[in-house]
Parts: structure tokens; C-alpha cells; sequence
């Protein structure tokens, strides 16, 4: 009796019907929400509508690079915009002095970025919970603080002006032109990409373990060590892209533009959104960074609304508004799938 | 020499030990059984056996090669691998899930191949979850591969755990107390499981309190008390040894009246 009930998704609720749905239209829904994002530039916004879509799209990045960490692995952090900060001052610099074009420069701030990755990674092992956060939250201090006093390359707190715009064959990508619109949405479908495939394997499926059961996982023979690091390294990468794609949109980064409030920041899109779930980054962003701007009205009370949405969330939904947990059966590969067939088939 | 010998091994806290000079060995396809009162350090020697604590002193030598003090995760590789004493499932991965994170120490494909779904990526992915799939078969779990771990009923956690462990590939499986919580009907299932488990060739060492369980389908029995071993032998022989039977029971009326 109880088995059925448990295999049975029991309920069949209002998620279940949604998924089904949604897996049922894939290709439709996939293509049209393609277009649309395709032929958003002509449909003839201001440039102050691209320009937030343009930093949700930054944020969604953020969103899914901190997730890595603190949704799939479970180490929160609270010094992220350490991460996007490295990654906006090494590609504008590099891009500055040797003319470098974007990619290649927001590549070099990733890996940079990566490295202090590995440095806060390995003796924050030991940490956990609040006390791992702790140690984040110093360390975004400390970038910002070494930004603004080593005048001779961040220019302190005078910040770094004239970033150069990414060119693609020779073109300039503006807002004007949309390139910069559409170079987001390129990143964001790269990272979105990444990200699925990665929770996908055995290196996704490892955060996971490390983030439910420390000690079952390391009995299951993984690395922990390794695996923690990993999280911190692709997680600084990906924010640290982040970050030389914001430098290029503004123009002009300060440590200002780094501060405290950014970590917390993404830290709410990943928790509004859901942790750990990729949907969850797109929505979490979108409503975040649209918030403050939809509610100029309410002028002072903004962030004190701001504030009571996050409290009623954690009270009533604290996995976040897309949080929830699939379910849809575990998806087989045909492989597998005509494997098992063969199995039954071959009663022996 | 046999499968696991352990020699003489010693684990201090502090002032405290914990475990005192335990030897013991188990011959390939064996059941063994450590039993002993709470507290007697039956899982510090499991903790040991696993890597999780250094020893203090002793050997510790499988399949010919000493694995003390070894990282977990290279104890895993070697083939032994380990249920715990209060269910630490992933709660939140899917039941086929639980069963994948244990072939992870044999999966080889790399995190680049994994990223770019090459071809040996997508073989040795399709091989380890068809693998995961006829463990869960062979352990009667199959129905529920989709579910989340939590969502299982008790009974059926502990198997997946052991399922989990035989994933590892692992060749030696520790049980620590298997039964716990179940009721009699559950615990008979258990033992047939773990029988199946011995037919098939895998070697166990159990830590178990319920006796029926352990007097049934144990060929050894070791008795620790306060760290310190105090007997082993056959379940009959463990059933009738006055010093088990004090360890468990205290001193007899006989031995009060002497007094």
C-alpha cells in the first residue's frame, strides 16, 4: 500500500501537470521563447528597457555562477562580488593597455579570477556553513579594499574609465547597434548550457552529494577536496565573465561599483529563484533587478518593500518560487532505454 | 592470509580509548558479525576500517594490501565500502541518483568530456546508469528509481544504501546495524537480502544489536566490550560464553550471592 503510494506522484499537482506540459511542447516552447528574445531589440524599447534587460541578463550569469557553488554544493558565499570585481578590472585593464578584444580579455579575468577561486577554496575546506561564509565575505572585502589602494593599476578609487566595447569581425558591439544585447544573450545561453550539462555527470551529481551529505559522499569515495574547489573555480570563472561584460557595457568600473550589497544581491536571486535549479536564476534575476525599477512609485518605500517580498518568501516559500524538485521521471538516454527493453524482453 | 586481517588496531580520544588492540579477520564470502554493548566502539572500528580516523596503532590488511591510514576515498577504491548507522542518503537526489553518486569512484570520464558529451562520455554515462538500474533491480527497488530517496519507507532506505555501497563496486561490505528500526517482518527480509548478497559473492562484516539477525546468518561472531575484545567464534558459541553474557547482562545471581 505504501509503495504505490510513494512511486504513484501521488498528488499528480499543479508542478506535475506544468512539467508535463512543458516536456510535452519542448520544441515550440524552446523556439518561440528563442524568437522572442531574437526580435526583442526591434520591437522598438528605449534604451532603458535594453539597458535592464541587458543587466538582468548580467545578473542571470551571476545567478547561475554563484549558484554552482551555494545551490548545487551547498557553500554559501557572501564575497561574490570579489569574483565579478577581479574579472571587470583584469579584462578592462588588459583590454585598456594592449587593445585586447573582449573575449579573449574576459577569459583572462575568469581565469584570474579562478585562481582566487583555488586560493579561497583550499583553506576554507574545513569551514562550513556561516563560518565559510564568514571568510567570503572578508575576502570581498579585501578585493575591494586592495582595488581602491593600488592606485599605480585600478587607478583607486577613481576606477578605470574608457573600457573598450567588445568588437565581433571588426564590428563594435553598442547598445545602439544591440551587439551588446545580443553578446548577452550569447553568454547567458553558454553559461545556461554549461551549467545543465554539468549537474548532468558525475561531477554534478558529486556537488550534489557534497551538499546533502558531506560525510556519504566522501564514503563514497569522492573527492572532496577536489570537488569543493572545482565548485569555487567555476563559480569564480563564470561570475568573473560576469563581471568584463559589465565592465564593457558601462564603460567605467570603480570598486564602488563591487561593493557588499552586489553579493547579497545575487545571493537573493539565487535563493528567490530556487537554489540549485537553473530555471530558478532566470526568474530570480528578472525579478530583482526589475523590481526597483517597475516600483519607482513607491520612491522611499521601495527597499523596504524590497525587504518584506525576501522575508514572506523565506517564510512561505523557502525554496525559492521555482524551487521545486522535478517530477518527471529520471531521463534515460535511447540507449539505455532500448537496453532495458532488451532486458525484459529477454526473460533469462 | 585472510580477505581482512586486522591486527591489533588501537584508536585514542584524548585520555579515552576507544578501541584497545582489536584483531579480527573475515576470509572472502564470509558474514562477520562485531557485536557489543552501546558504546563499545563497534563503529570507531568502522570508522578505522573506512579511513574516517587514523589508527593509533595496528595493521590493517586487505586483500594483501595494507589500507590503514589511508585517504577514503582510495579505502573505496580498493573495494570496500559502508552503510551507516542512522541512513545518510542523499535525501534529495532521486533514488537512481543515490545509486549513480556510488559509481562515481569507477566512473573515468573526465570534466571536460563530460561538458563537451563525447562519445566516451556518453558510453561510460549509459553503462553506469544501466548499472545503477540492475542494482536496483536486484535489490527489489526498481519502482521506485524516479522517487526521491526521502520519500522511500525506512526499510527501503536501508537497502538503498547498502544498494548505494554495492554501486562502489565494492567486494567487502560493511553493515552498521542494518536491522535498526525495523520491525521482525522487515528484518527477515533483511536477512534473506543479506544472504543474497553472500550467494553473490560479496563479503560482509555487520555491526548488528538484533540477535535473531545475527545468530541466523553470522558464520563469525567478535564481541567487543569498552574497546576491547573479549570474544569470537560461532553463534553458538558466542550465544553460551559467560562473558558475553556479562558484558550484556552483568554479573549473574550466582556470582551476586558469592559476595
Amino acid at each position: 500500500m505504501v509503495k504505490k503510494m510513494v512511486s504513484e506522484k501521488s498528488g499528480k499537482g499543479f508542478i506535475y501537470n506544468l512539467e508535463t506540459f512543458i516536456s510535452k511542447y519542448k520544441l515550440p516552447i524552446g523556439i518561440i521563447s528563442i524568437v522572442i528574445l531574437l526580435v526583442v531589440p526591434h520591437l522598438g524599447f528605449s534604451q532603458y528597457i535594453m539597458n535592464i534587460l541587458i543587466k538582468i541578463g548580467i545578473y542571470i550569469m551571476l545567478g547561475l555562477g554563484l549558484n554552482i557553488l551555494t545551490g548545487y554544493t551547498g557553500l554559501v558565499s557572501l564575497g561574490h562580488a570579489g569574483f565579478v570585481a577581479i574579472g571587470a578590472y583584469t579584462a578592462s585593464i588588459i583590454a585598456i593597455k594592449s587593445g585586447m578584444n573582449f573575449i579573449p580579455s574576459a577569459i583572462l579575468g575568469g581565469l584570474l579570477a579562478a585562481v582566487f577561486g583555488i586560493l579561497l577554496g583550499l583553506p576554507t575546506l574545513r569551514l562550513t556553513g556561516t563560518y565559510l561564509s564568514i571568510v567570503t565575505l572578508g575576502f570581498g572585502e579585501i578585493v575591494r579594499t586592495v582595488l581602491m589602494n593600488w592606485d599605480s593599476v585600478t587607478n583607486g578609487t577613481l576606477g578605470v574609465k574608457g573600457i573598450p566595447k567588445p568588437e565581433i569581425f571588426g564590428i563594435k558591439l553598442t547598445l545602439a547597434n544591440n551587439g551588446l544585447y545580443y553578446m548577452m544573450l550569447a553568454l547567458v545561453a553558454l553559461i545556461t548550457i554549461f551549467c545543465i550539462v554539468l549537474i548532468n555527470s558525475k561531477t554534478g551529481r558529486a556537488f550534489l552529494a557534497i551538499k546533502t551529505d558531506e560525510m556519504a559522499g566522501v564514503m563514497m569515495g569522492i573527492n572532496v577536496t577536489y570537488y569543493k574547489v572545482l565548485a569555487f573555480v567555476l563559480s569564480a570563472f563564470i561570475s568573473a565573465v560576469a563581471g568584463a561584460f559589465y565592465a564593457t557595457l558601462i564603460g567605467y568600473v570603480d570598486p564602488n561599483s563591487f561593493t557588499f550589497d552586489i553579493s547579497t544581491l545575487i545571493l537573493s536571486i539565487v535563493i528567490l529563484g530556487g537554489m540549485g535549479t537553473v530555471r530558478g536564476m532566470f526568474v530570480g534575476a528578472a525579478v530583482l533587478i526589475s523590481f526597483p525599477e517597475v516600483s519607482r512609485k513607491l520612491m522611499d518605500y521601495r527597499f523596504v518593500v524590497y525587504g518584506l517580498i525576501l522575508v514572506f518568501m523565506m517564510r512561505f516559500r523557502p525554496q525559492g518560487l521555482l524551487g521545486w524538485k522535478s517530477q518527471m521521471p529520471y531521463k534515460l538516454s535511447k540507449n539505455v532505454k532500448k537496453r532495458l527493453q532488451d532486458l525484459e524482453n529477454s526473460p533469462s | 592470509m585472510a580477505y581482512l586481517q586486522v591486527n591489533g588496531i588501537t584508536k585514542r580520544f584524548g585520555g579515552i580509548v576507544a578501541v584497545d588492540k582489536v584483531s579480527f579477520e573475515v576470509n572472502e564470502g564470509e558474514i562477520v558479525s562485531i557485536i557489543g554493548p552501546n558504546g563499545a566502539g563497534k563503529t570507531t572500528v568502522f570508522n578505522m576500517l573506512t579511513g574516517v580516523y587514523k589508527i593509533d596503532e595496528g595493521e590493517i590488511i586487505f586483500d594483501g594490501k595494507p589500507i590503514h591510514n589511508l585517504k577514503p576515498q582510495q579505502i573505496v577504491k580498493s573495494g570496500i565500502s559502508r552503510t551507516f548507522q542512522n541512513i545518510r542518503l542523499f535525501q534529495d537526489l532521486r533514488v537512481v541518483e543515490n545509486v549513480l553518486v556510488g559509481t562515481h569512484i569507477r566512473t573515468k570520464y573526465n570534466l571536460l568530456e563530460s561538458v563537451i558529451r563525447s562519445p566516451k562520455f556518453r558510453k561510460e554515462e549509459d553503462e553506469k546508469v544501466f548499472r545503477a538500474i540492475e542494482i536496483l533491480k536486484s535489490i527489489g527497488l526498481d519502482h521506485y528509481r524516479d522517487d526521491y530517496a526521502e520519500n522511500l519507507p525506512y526499510g527501503d532506505q536501508r537497502k538503498l544504501e547498502i544498494a548505494r555501497a554495492i554501486a562502489t563496486g565494492a567486494k567487502l561490505i560493511l553493515l552498521d546495524e542494518p536491522a535498526a528500526g525495523m520491525n521482525p517482518q522487515e528484518s527477515e527480509e533483511l536477512l534473506q537480502f543479506i544472504r543474497s548478497l553472500k550467494q553473490k559473492g560479496y563479503t560482509i562484516i555487520m555491526i548488528e544489536h538484533d540477535m535473531s539477525v545475527v545468530m541466523n546468518i553470522s558464520d563469525r561472531i567478535y564481541v567487543i566490550d569498552h574497546g576491547k575484545p573479549i570474544a569470537s567464534g560461532l553463534p553458538a558459541e558466542i550465544a553460551n560464553n559467560e562473558r558475553v553474557i556479562e558484558a550484556y547482562l552483568g554479573r549473574g545471581r550466582k556470582n551476586a550471592e558469592d559476595k
